[in-house]
């Protein structure tokens, strides 16, 4: 009988946390719609939107272009000794940059914002939770919607590609110093090396990815700020869970990405 | 006469804590009403309903003829305007100015020029000078920051207020200095205003009547005038602040 009841108690376990999973994930879908629909329909609040992209993309170039800059040297150096082994060290320029442009730009680049800005946004718009700010946006007539999630969501949508296509830059230029005064290759192979073999596709799917991933950041910002615990424990959990979050789901949102520019 | 506000039967579950269990009220256009009771005894949940910050499970809340538990859309933009609160803490918005928090609302019709004329001359109401306008929230001090919270609620000039907890973490002086502002401004303005609060001397400040809200109703309501004089054990012993009597206090 008790190991029938403990047996049970195990079941209901399980089923718990799967309800759990699943309201979760319905909270976090309808509070999506709610903040695409916001996003797309008026009222705007430009000056808002102006802000957060500052927060956002500006002020993110430092970490971005550094991440970027190493990522492109530790790659040139990897790749040569890999290609070395079946004498294809000609390839490093390309690959290089294909590398770069297509999945580490977006993808480090989309982590490291998500490190800076998810917790950021949790971590502000959890104290206004806690402060009653949002409450107080409600009853001055304004839908924190529109004001708070929609021009944080435009924010991250549009910088990122532009945050990541610099970074794409300066990734290549990573490669192309340590190519150069490193790896002893002729600056006029490497440049041509690269240009010749990157594609207009290369280049684009990686910007798409970046608007995606920029979605994804502020949504879970967004998402677990708004709907933070009370005290400092909750906004410093909204911030965790952000941050955990949107690196998760770029990593998955990554991977099915590639799947779709791969198969078409 | 229509009541300004109306709650009707209004219940509210969080849980398994049931915090308004048949909240019955009614406040007169022009009054001040005052609602008293200790802590979480749903004052708080109450004027959130009234609000439509929180939605009750059971029950109806008017707004002069709106029924302002279901209004939607157009209709519930339109029922907020007719409302300023101010909060607690005050809940003014960290990244903008003193003046900024003021004109939040006045912005969507008026020029910057003329909103930030029309919250200086708010700010001035409250006691503030326009030497104050451009400083953010965080460099100002708590009494500061509640006159602020107050000019902002009577920016645009509202039909009713709603006061959470005014003099809450304020010395005895600033507390007196706030009551005597809202009195002011509400009899000023004509507005209906609704006050929750546990501190007895706002109460004698700000009421016309007083409502006493516990176990998640309204225990008693009248006059301010009735509030030393009126046989309810649960008014004698809020008033008194005796730790014996029908309220069970936690020790």
């Amino acid at each position: 009988m008790a190991v029938l009841s403990a047996f049970q108690g195990f079941l209901a376990g399980i089923g718990a946390s799967v309800l759990g999973l699943f309201r979760s994930t319905g909270a976090l879908f309808l509070f999506a719609v709610q903040g695409i629909i916001h996003m797309v329909l008026p009222r705007w609040y430009w000056r808002e939107t102006l802000r957060q992209m500052l927060k956002i993309g500006y002020f993110s170039l430092p970490v971005v272009g550094l991440t970027a800059l190493f990522t492109g040297a530790v790659l040139a150096l990897q790749i040569y000794i890999g290609g070395s082994r079946f004498n294809a060290e000609g390839v490093v320029a390309s690959i290089v940059a294909i590398g770069i442009v297509r999945e580490l730009g977006p993808v480090l680049g989309g982590l490291m914002v998500a490190g800076r800005v998810s917790s950021a946004i949790a971590a502000e718009l959890g104290t206004m939770r806690v402060t009653e700010q949002i409450d107080a946006l409600t009853t001055l007539s304004t839908n924190p919607f529109k004001y708070l999630v929609a021009p944080r969501l435009i924010a991250g949508i549009v910088t990122l590609p532009i945050l990541v296509a610099v970074a794409d830059i300066i990734g290549v230029m990573g490669g192309f110093l340590v190519g150069v005064n490193r790896l002893n290759f002729s600056a006029s192979a490497y440049i041509s090396n690269t240009v010749n073999f990157l594609e207009a596709g290369d280049i684009m799917s990686g910007l798409y990815k970046a608007a995606v991933f920029g979605f994804i950041i502020t949504l879970m910002g967004c998402y677990h700020g708004y709907n933070s615990g009370r005290g400092a424990q909750g906004v410093g959990n909204a911030t965790t869970n952000a941050v955990v979050s949107a690196s998760v789901l770029i990593f998955a949102a990554n991977y099915i990405l590639t799947e779709l520019f791969f198969t078409t | 006469m229509t009541p300004k506000i109306a709650l009707k039967d209004v219940h509210k579950s969080f849980g398994p804590k049931h915090v308004l269990r048949g909240v019955n009220l009614d406040v007169m256009p022009g009054e001040s009403m005052v609602v008293i009771g200790g802590s979480g005894t749903g004052k708080s949940v109450t004027i959130k309903s009234v609000l439509g910050l929180i939605q009750p499970d059971k029950g109806e809340v008017w707004v002069d003829d709106i029924r302002a538990d279901k209004a939607r859309g157009g209709k519930r933009d339109a029922l907020l305007d007719k409302f300023g609160m101010l909060f607690q803490g005050g809940a003014l918005f960290d990244s903008l100015s003193v003046w900024e928090n003021v004109a939040f609302r006045l912005r969507r019709r008026m020029n910057k020029a003329d909103a930030r004329d029309t919250a200086i001359a708010k700010l001035r109401r409250v006691g503030l000078g326009p030497e104050n306008a451009d400083l953010y929230p965080g460099e100002l001090s708590g009494g500061m920051q509640k006159r602020v919270g107050l000019a902002r609620a009577i920016a645009d000039d509202p039909e009713i207020i709603f006061f959470d907890e005014p003099t809450t973490g304020l010395d005895p002086i600033m507390a007196d200095v706030i009551n005597d502002l809202i009195r002011e401004v509400v009899v000023e303005m004509g507005a209906t205003a609704m006050t929750i609060t546990h501190d007895m001397s706002s109460v004698r400040k700000i009421a016309d009547k007083v409502a006493m809200l516990h176990d998640g109703v309204i225990q008693w309501t009248g006059p301010v005038a009735d509030l030393d004089t009126c046989d309810n054990p649960y008014i004698d012993q809020f008033i008194h602040g005796r730790a014996t009597g029908p309220i069970e206090a936690v020790r």
